[in-house]
């Protein structure tokens, strides 16, 4: 009988244990969310998102952070663009052109390996093939390194989206006489649309929330971003550099910088989800 | 799709071929456990650097790890339907978030609290433990930066650990709990024991992710290049070492090619690390077919 006690006695002790990690977990995120919200909605306003630095801007005067939202727009568009084109041919060469498994497995696992490897180094490494190129820190620059960064993100997930299409539809379409590429772009292009453009949110939300990649790669600047070949912005940068100043007006704009970042991302994440149930609905299985 | 399979190997390739100046006056060996950091001088240790980052990484694991498990496991095991529906969005929306902006919380919460309360309260508690004795009253500390990265490896933890532990074959539970044990007798002696792999694999995964991390780690840490020898003392992770000197590293004659054997040497680690995790995965996967 005093077993049976203990045992339950354990369960129970154990169960609180889990309850109570769960809690620190999630709190986590809450005092995250609060902290930015907290700090940032006061220091949200409409010249904050609508100009750019003007003179004086580093002491506390006038001047918003136009610059390095629209900066950091074009540097995780271009780079989803960029790294989208590469994903898709690797994608589609697994799923249908691949027939050793070992390959496909290999490049499975430099991916994932990829995946693992530090935004800085990629930064570093940015930086060294620009430094061979003969560039200077470039929107071009940020681009091709974020790119490179979103790269991995984005096709392991397409692969697990591409992996879920029964192999029957696959066979079908075969079976009416179309080709491979035939049956790519209108068969399996259809059916993972939504898990396609899942993959592209999820690298453009890696790829706006970096900083360590492109502190080397794109440099930082107070004009908007209108040349490849000139430096561009960035919000994570935004946020860094202006929290380390000691003028407190420039600290309340690190604070809504992070606060956009921050919406940014809650968006990206919202519409994750939304896409993820339109897919689970309309396909055909 | 040979570029995306090469591409790691060519990024070591290319940091190294930066580095090698540097290799070929000082060697790697004598690199990694020198302590003289002064690159006026051409003396480059990247000892505290690396003892920064696994000062900082190994405290974000020691509070990361538990909590990260039981939650897992609670997820996998315990909860409703509904509520593991309810947490997971969660969980990957914290794995979404910039980590600027967990620094920027680091320095709002952890940094503040470690200053006021934290160091206060452990030089009255433990006054003759020098772990928990400093010089340094700022807060910013390799504690602060470890609080940090244990709530940025949450996700990735509790991810792939709930995966593992949800993957374990249904059967093997009915028969553990047919034979009188309870729930918890159950995950503990069969299904734990089943997903081992996938649970290491899972914890090294964090600790890489942690390893390599940059922004957050550099806005709480202090960045001092000596060694720390107590939780609340400045230490300096490689990651922070790369990012904040890029300014001035064409100015000084071999500080680029130090930094980006910083960088190699950062690589290479974190290479190994996810490698070994991979295979323990693959292996988990293995053994649940």
């Amino acid at each position: 009988m005093k077993k049976l006690k203990r045992k339950h006695v354990e369960e129970r002790l154990f169960i609180g244990l889990m309850i109570a990690s769960m809690v620190i977990v999630l709190s986590s995120l809450a005092l995250i969310l609060g902290a930015v919200l907290v700090k940032g909605l006061p220091a949200l306003n409409w010249a904050m998102v609508t100009q750019v630095p003007k003179g004086g801007y580093y002491l506390g005067k006038e001047g918003g952070i136009l610059n390095a939202i629209t900066g950091s727009l074009a540097l995780a568009g271009g780079a989803t663009v960029l790294s989208f084109i590469v994903s898709l041919g690797v994608v589609f060469y697994l799923h249908l052109f691949a027939k050793n498994t070992h390959v496909i497995e290999v490049v499975r696992l430099a991916l994932d390996v990829l995946w693992g490897i530090p935004s800085i180094v990629f930064g570093a490494f940015g930086f060294t093939l620009m430094l061979w190129m003969g560039m200077r820190a470039s929107l071009l620059g940020g681009i091709i390194t974020l790119a490179l960064l979103e790269l991995p993100v984005m096709t392991r997930t397409m692969d697990e989206v591409m992996q879920m299409v029964p192999f029957e539809l696959k066979e079908a379409a075969y079976a009416l006489g179309s080709t491979r590429v035939e049956t790519a772009l209108r068969v399996l292009w259809r059916q993972t649309l939504p898990g396609l453009l899942t993959a592209v949110l999820l690298a453009f939300g890696r790829g706006i929330g970096d900083a360590a990649s492109v502190l080397f790669t794109a440099g930082y600047t107070d004009r908007l971003p209108t040349s490849l070949l000139r430096p561009a912005a960035s919000l994570p940068l935004a946020v860094f550099f202006q929290l380390g100043t000691p003028v407190p007006e420039v600290r309340q704009r690190a604070y809504a910088a992070a606060l956009v970042l921050t919406v940014i991302i809650l968006l990206i994440s919202i519409g994750s989800r939304l896409l993820t149930q339109r897919f689970t609905r309309h396909v055909i299985r | 799709m040979t570029f995306a399979a090469l591409l790691a190997p060519f990024i070591a390739v290319a940091l190294w071929l930066r580095a090698r100046p540097l290799f070929e006056i000082i060697p790697l060996g004598q690199l990694l456990v020198s302590s003289a950091w002064r690159p006026l001088q051409k003396e480059f240790g990247f000892l505290p650097f690396i003892v920064g980052s696994a000062a900082v990484t190994g405290l974000a694991m020691v509070l990361a790890v538990p909590p990260c498990l039981l939650c897992a496991i609670y997820l996998a095991e315990y909860a409703p339907r509904r509520l593991r529906e309810a947490v997971k969005p969660l969980i990957d929306l914290l794995a979404g978030i910039p980590s600027v902006v967990y620094g920027l919380w680091g320095t709002l919460m952890i940094v503040p609290f470690i200053r006021d309360i934290l160091i206060p309260w452990s030089q009255s508690v433990f006054p003759n433990t020098p772990l928990f004795q400093t010089q340094n009253p700022t807060g910013y500390s390799i504690l602060a930066g470890g609080i940090v990265l244990a709530a940025m490896v949450f996700p990735v933890i509790i991810s792939t650990a709930e995966e593992v532990i949800y993957a374990v074959p249904g059967g093997l539970r009915e028969a553990a709990l047919s034979l009188g044990a309870t729930r918890w007798q159950t995950i503990k002696g069969v299904v734990l024991r089943r997903a081992l792999p996938g649970i290491l694999a899972s914890v090294i995964l964090g600790f890489s992710r942690a390893f390599g991390e940059t922004m957050a780690v550099m806005m709480v840490v202090g960045n001092m290049p000596q060694i720390p020898h107590s939780i609340f003392d400045a230490g300096y992770p490689l990651s922070a070492l790369i990012a904040n000197n890029y300014g001035e590293m064409m100015s000084i004659p071999m500080y680029d090619a130090a930094l980006l054997a910083a960088a190699f040497i950062l690589l290479l680690l974190v290479l190994v690390f996810t490698v070994v995790a991979r295979l323990f995965l693959l292996q988990a996967v293995k053994r649940a077919a």
